[in-house]
């Protein structure tokens, strides 16, 4: 009775537990991966949950018996130890089993992952080339070209005055991208190895100095995008944020006729400096 | 006791004081020169943690520079990999495997005592980094070009030292090797082997497979920075990538030399308190050779995001997540070794529960981290230092600990203290998770691993780890303090100590005479390891 009463509290506190989770991850987002602001972002966030609550079932039910187990089967309760120490079937069950619910999460992974790495077709290009301790940005269609630092003053960082909300995730000049554009990002690295990494965008690849690595996006609603770098690049490596804001397609378009009128004046501006010296 | 008799008519003429340490072929001295070089390591690899995680208290610069962060992450890995779980086992395999196999000695005692002791000189110098010109090594354990060419006066250094640990290793593996192949007693069959002898000899293949790989690496990466190779150069026509491959096709058998002898301390520990022969003797060792055979074919998952090929991609993603189905068989096996057991749960059984339920924590994210599009956003996050360090402190350390405390009382003659052990677990226990646990928290809210400051939304979570960081980091101390009271003093130990237990080591005396077995035990076709009966059969027979 006692017994079966415990067996029962153990596995309603499991359910409990999950149940709790689910909606505890609606409220505390920024405690689990970000859905993201893409078609891809959103299917590797579902397999992310869809893997979880694979673990989160297996580890009900090991643990379960784990725990009937520890409160049942004690010496203090003069109970007499069983012989048995081998059983074909159940052995093979459990070889079975697992494969059965591998098969059954790879294919949607591989689908996801086929998925990602077509960049075919793309709209625009971006190259990001990462520097110690710095990101480059050059749009290969226009003639835009900056650069990108943290722009987090010295003084929040070493506790001189307080931090800003978005603490070393601020830089000089973001990357604008526009939004319902599929966007080839080309990596690469200028001198050690760096990762470029955008949650929401849910991209995240090495610069390797000699290759060029390659992903895309398509980006749904207009934001401010933040991430960093994410492969130890040396000392400032914390201080290399990377961020986005994505633009409706309009506003993207009439920003990049600014920068580029822009810069055509002072390409003039400074040809005219040239001649008159 | 006829051992302990015919020990008295040895000759006994070892020298004592310090030169009896220095010149030891015996493989208990070696086992226990092992186990308190790994022991010191622990501390001061754990020292590092703390500076780790004072600086990660809060947000901001406070206390280090964050190059002087970085070498302190990179020598946290290196010491607690090679300097403190490596050394570890090794002990307990010079200790242990003699005496569950029924032998005199390792079978080759000079070289024992070689490898033990360039250890202590590779460690040394490894730390003597820190003081030099440029600091420590700071481009991360796994030493990836062209960080780590970046590295000061240290780099040659670090090199030399890797090297020193590789032979170490080598020449530990190649003695378990030919321990347990040849210094059997008749009629112990390897199907007969305890599952520790088992675990070991499959870890020492995977060590002489891999260390001169990692040799050969970093090997390259000094001719690169001094002779002018280009072997990770891209500018002189290499590739930093191959590194990578490299590197991981040593590291990832690596990770299963971390974990498979704990796999074997575990199944030596249930059956004992559960009273029960241990479920599935014969899978186990299949899923141990399994994992060991997966392992080389999985590397590449490490680096998911330098851009393979997708067929590459795929092939690693699928061959990663196979490894479930051996690991989980091993888990299933030990809860079914308890089911319908009569358990006790003295200090040793404690950590070897907890050993399963948060191992299988690990093998949870690690089957997350398998999945190849979730990886991307997994990647170099502390979600990976939350999974494996969940494998590797609750698990290796763990069973590594739990091994102290089940065999200590046979080591030393004397029962220790169950008060505090339990205290030791239970402290240990809640601050691992402490710790750990809000790991996988900010991990997936996007805070990359290896980074001296954070953004704000992470404070909460780092300072919870920081607090469980140095409540584990005491809680070790209780361990040191018990262990020493142990080795001075206690209650006498009987010489099969748990009732329960099983196998030869058992049948000699507590502490064991200095040669093991000078006769060989009788251990004939009848004696079976799955009987309760066997242990009485083979101390009456011996």
């Amino acid at each position: 009775m006692k017994q079966k009463y415990l067996v029962r509290s153990v596995g309603s506190l499991f359910g409990l537990m999950i149940i709790a989770s689910q909606n505890a991850w609606a409220d505390i987002q920024p405690y689990n991966m970000t859905e993201g602001v893409t078609d891809i972002s959103k299917q590797v966030f579902d397999l992310h949950m869809a893997i979880y609550y694979i673990c989160c079932v297996i580890g009900v039910l090991v643990f379960g018996a784990m725990a009937i187990s520890i409160f049942r089967d004690r010496k203090s309760k003069g109970v007499t130890p069983a012989e048995f120490h081998e059983s074909t079937l159940l052995e093979f069950i459990w070889t079975a089993l697992p494969f059965v619910i591998l098969i059954g999460i790879s294919i949607p992974a591989a689908k996801v992952l086929i998925a990602m790495e077509d960049t075919s077709g793309a709209d625009m290009t971006v190259k990001v080339t990462g520097y110690q301790w710095l990101w480059r940005y050059e749009y290969i269609d226009h003639d835009i070209d900056f650069y990108s630092i943290l722009s987090t003053p010295r003084e929040e960082i070493y506790n001189q005055e307080p931090k800003n909300d978005n603490y070393l995730l601020e830089v000089d000049n973001e990357l604008v991208l526009p939004t319902n554009r599929k966007i080839r990002i080309l990596i690469t690295s200028n001198d050690v190895l760096h990762a470029w990494w955008v949650p929401d965008l849910a991209l995240k690849k090495d610069a390797i100095p000699g290759y060029i690595n390659q992903v895309w996006t398509v980006i749904d609603k207009p934001g401010i995008y933040r991430g960093q770098c994410a492969e130890l690049c040396g000392r400032d490596h914390g201080f290399m944020p990377v961020v986005v804001r994505a633009l409706s397609p309009e506003d993207y378009d009439a920003w990049v006729a600014e920068q580029t009128s822009q810069k055509n004046i002072a390409v003039i501006e400074n040809k005219q400096a040239v001649l008159s010296n | 006791m006829s051992t302990v008799a015919s020990e008295e008519h040895h000759d006994e003429h070892h020298p004592s004081g310090m030169m009896r340490w220095i010149t030891t072929t015996n493989h208990k001295d070696i086992g226990t020169l092992y186990l308190w070089f790994s022991f010191i390591m622990f501390f001061i690899g754990g020292f590092m943690a703390l500076i780790i995680r004072t600086e990660l208290f809060q947000p901001g610069m406070q206390f280090v520079d964050p190059q002087f962060f970085n070498s302190m992450t990179t020598m946290h890995a290196i010491i607690m990999i090679f300097g403190v779980v490596m050394p570890a086992f090794t002990g307990l395999a010079n200790w242990l495997i003699p005496l569950m196999i029924g032998g005199t000695d390792m079978a080759l005692p000079r070289m024992n005592n070689w490898s033990f002791w360039i250890l202590p000189f590779a460690f040394a110098m490894m730390l003597s980094t820190l003081f030099m010109d440029g600091g420590g090594p700071a481009g991360g354990w796994t030493l990836y070009p062209p960080l780590s060419l970046q590295t000061g006066d240290a780099l040659p250094f670090v090199i030399f030292s890797i090297h020193f640990m590789g032979m170490s290793s080598i020449m530990g593996a190649i003695n378990v090797v030919a321990t347990i192949l040849n210094m059997r007693a008749p009629g112990m069959t390897l199907m007969k082997m305890p599952l520790f002898v088992w675990t070991w000899l499959i870890t020492a293949y995977l060590l002489i497979a891999v260390m001169p790989v990692l040799a050969g690496g970093v090997t390259m990466l000094l001719t690169d920075k001094f002779f002018g190779t280009s072997f990770f150069n891209a500018a002189g026509g290499g590739d930093p990538v191959l590194f990578q491959h490299i590197f991981w096709f040593f590291g990832h058998p690596e990770v299963y030399i971390l974990i498979l002898p704990s796999f074997g301390v575990i199944s030596s520990i249930i059956p004992t308190f559960a009273r029960k022969p241990l479920f599935g003797y014969s899978s186990m060792v299949y899923a141990t050779a399994s994992i060991a055979f997966l392992s080389f074919i999985v590397w590449a998952h490490h680096m998911f995001t330098v851009g393979m090929p997708l067929a590459g991609e795929l092939f690693f993603m699928f061959a990663t997540m196979l490894i479930a189905v051996p690991t989980g068989v091993k888990v299933f096996n030990w809860i079914c070794t308890m089911w319908r057991g009569a358990m006790t749960f003295e200090t040793p059984m404690l950590f070897s529960i907890a050993f399963i339920i948060l191992f299988t924590i690990g093998g949870f994210s690690g089957l997350m981290l398998a999945i190849t599009p979730a990886d991307f956003q997994y990647h170099d996050t502390y979600f990976v230092v939350a999974h494996f360090h969940y494998v590797l402190v609750p698990g290796s350390i763990f069973a590594i600990i739990a091994a102290v405390y089940y065999w200590l009382p046979k080591w030393t003659g004397h029962m220790y203290n169950e008060f505090w052990g339990k205290t030791h677990f239970w402290l240990s226990t809640i601050f691992v998770n402490v710790t750990f646990f809000p790991m996988h928290f900010v991990g997936l809210a996007g805070m990359p691993r290896r980074i001296p400051d954070y953004a704000l939304q992470f404070s909460d979570y780092n300072q919870i780890a920081t607090i469980g960081a140095f409540g584990f980091g005491f809680s070790q101390l209780i361990f040191l303090g018990l262990v020493i009271a142990t080795i001075r003093g206690g209650a006498k130990a009987t010489d099969r100590v748990w009732d329960g237990a099983h196998g030869l080591e058992w049948t000699l005396s507590s502490p064991p005479p200095y040669h093991s077995f000078t006769t060989p035990p009788n251990v004939e076709d009848e004696w079976n390891w799955f009987t309760r009966e066997h242990y009485e059969t083979v101390k009456t027979r011996s």
